[in-house]
């Protein structure tokens, strides 16, 4: 079996008494779309913070490309990217020059030509000379996109990529995101609440309650396994703890 | 779309001066992107260089002291705003980052905080030129006075001001790292507690005894006692540059630890994804 692309193992996360996260063990395969799917406060954004470096880890190893991250960050980073509603691109610079920016952090090769290309892709050319700043909320999850997709990251992580936006966009930045999956082979895993999202993308979910990851399959398996119809009944028996009607061993 | 090709990206772990520029790129393009911010870079020091070119005019002809060095004042201002730019240009181009919530951004690429901070420490130069350049050179038709003619002693005081100004402005985006925007402030006053004790316009030997060792302490009160000594005994204070090159590489040192250790306390808090307006 291939190596995996991430191998997460005991990560914890601590904020004085407060276990944030707590003991996640998990690996994600190349070429796979995952979710992490939980309600407020289970722990999805903090472990993609982790994921990504930004935040230190109280405990346990995150291991990306045969990478341990905590001593060679800077070996791995080149290799992934990110997009969530949380983090702002500066506002006052034009795309263009934003993505210029972060194309020259990346150190990417023919720079002027990625650009292009992901702006026709992405269907941002006539904004390019626009301040970000004053994008609509579509627009501007489109450049964020076209940011996380600049060093064509082997591994993607987005946080709630299409919250707030419109049904129509919704569904674009969904197809956008299976052809380039697709394409690439690249590893995407996202943090959602929104089902529908999931259902559509993931053939892996990871279901977060306070911390941890308390089951684990396709939308198709989780659903079969308690018996419901749709994968939000089934988010809402975990939130509400309401017990298996028929549990099974959970996977992994 | 292509296929993954993951060559297109460099992967290592040195220092590139190629994200050094990147980042200066960012912060020419915002300086290029607002005229009040490029106005707001030369007011200050124009302002100051008029009102104290007219209080030097004034006494020239009622101070013995100043009559000796007629440019004294006027040097003291511009030189102290050398430091204060220095100092500036390292926090607030800190502080664009925090104000457009772009730290979680930045951190996730490949970008070393020590790259960071050698482009932040490149923008207080285009800073300082911006603002105090042109004061300095209006100086001269205004006043008839040039502070270049201090000659290769300003190279050395403009040096070891700078590098005082991007310590402190170093250890207060640490501070800033720490208590978030709230404590913005700091970046725009912290300075000027130091301006009593560092004699910017008065001799050291004024302030009282137990406030001269704390002036001592400082590299910029041995750069403008030496910018006296310059202008009033025509020597070159080499005690006074030792200590201020001495007490510079402490002060750096110091600023960097301490930006340094609240950067690793932001990336355990999880401040870089939180940090905002």
């Amino acid at each position: 079996m291939a190596e995996p692309v991430l191998t997460v193992s005991r990560l914890t996360k601590r904020f004085g008494d407060v276990v944030a996260v707590d003991g996640l063990d998990f690996d994600l395969p190349r070429g796979v779309t995952a979710a992490l799917l939980g309600g407020n406060g289970a722990g999805k954004t903090t472990t993609l913070s982790m994921l990504l470096g930004l935040l230190l880890p109280s405990d346990g190893a995150i291991t990306l490309f045969g990478e341990n991250m905590l001593t060679h960050r800077y070996r791995v980073l080149p290799r992934l990217n990110f997009s969530s509603p949380y983090v702002d691109l500066p506002h006052r610079l034009t795309v263009r020059q934003n993505l210029i920016v972060y194309g020259r952090l990346y150190r990417i090769s023919r720079l002027k030509d990625r650009i292009a290309s992901l702006a026709s892709n992405l269907q941002i050319e006539d904004m390019l000379d626009r301040p970000t700043g004053k994008l609509s909320a579509g627009q501007k999850t489109r450049v964020a996109l076209a940011k996380a997709l600049l060093n064509e990251p082997e591994l993607l992580l987005l946080d709630e990529p299409t919250a707030s936006l419109d049904p129509d966009t919704g569904d674009w930045v969904r197809s956008y995101l299976e052809t380039y999956r697709r394409d690439s082979g690249a590893t995407i895993l996202l943090a959602s609440h929104n089902m529908a999202e999931v259902e559509r993308l993931c053939s892996d979910v990871m279901m977060m309650k306070r911390g941890r990851i308390v089951d684990r399959g396709s939308p198709g398996d989780l659903v079969a396994r308690y018996g419901r119809a749709t994968l939000e009944q089934v988010f809402l028996d975990i939130a509400r703890g309401t017990e298996l009607p028929a549990p099974r061993e959970a996977a992994q | 779309m292509t296929a993954l090709t993951t060559a297109r990206v460099p992967i290592g772990d040195g220092f590139s001066p190629a994200r050094v520029f990147a980042m200066m790129l960012r912060y020419l393009y915002l300086l290029r992107s607002s005229w009040p911010r490029t106005v707001e870079l030369i007011y200050w020091p124009l302002i100051q260089m008029i009102l104290w070119g007219f209080m030097s005019r004034f006494l020239m002809t009622n101070s013995s002291w100043v009559a000796k060095a007629g440019g004294v004042l006027l040097a003291a201002v511009m030189l102290w705003d050398v430091m204060f730019r220095g100092q500036l240009g390292v926090s607030v181009s800190f502080l664009e980052e925090m104000w457009s919530r772009n730290l979680g951004h930045l951190f996730a690429t490949p970008l070393r905080p020590y790259e960071w901070v050698i482009s932040l420490i490149f923008m207080s130069f285009v800073r300082v030129g911006i603002g105090v350049l042109p004061t300095a050179l209006l100086a001269i038709p205004l006043y008839h006075y040039s502070i270049f003619s201090l000659g290769l002693p300003l190279l050395a005081f403009f040096a070891l001001l700078m590098i005082m100004g991007w310590a402190m402005g170093l250890a207060i985006c640490g501070l800033i790292l720490r208590h978030g925007l709230g404590a913005e402030s700091i970046a725009w006053f912290a300075v000027f507690i130091l301006a009593p004790v560092s004699a910017i316009y008065y001799p050291v030997s004024i302030l009282p005894w137990w406030l001269q060792y704390v002036a001592w302490c400082l590299p910029s009160a041995h750069v403008f006692e030496g910018m006296r000594t310059v202008m009033f005994q025509h020597t070159f204070p080499l005690d006074h540059f030792i200590a201020a090159v001495g007490l510079d590489a402490v002060y750096l040192a110091g600023g960097g630890l301490v930006f340094l250790y609240f950067m690793r306390q932001a990336r355990q808090r999880g401040a870089l994804m939180q940090m905002g307006e």
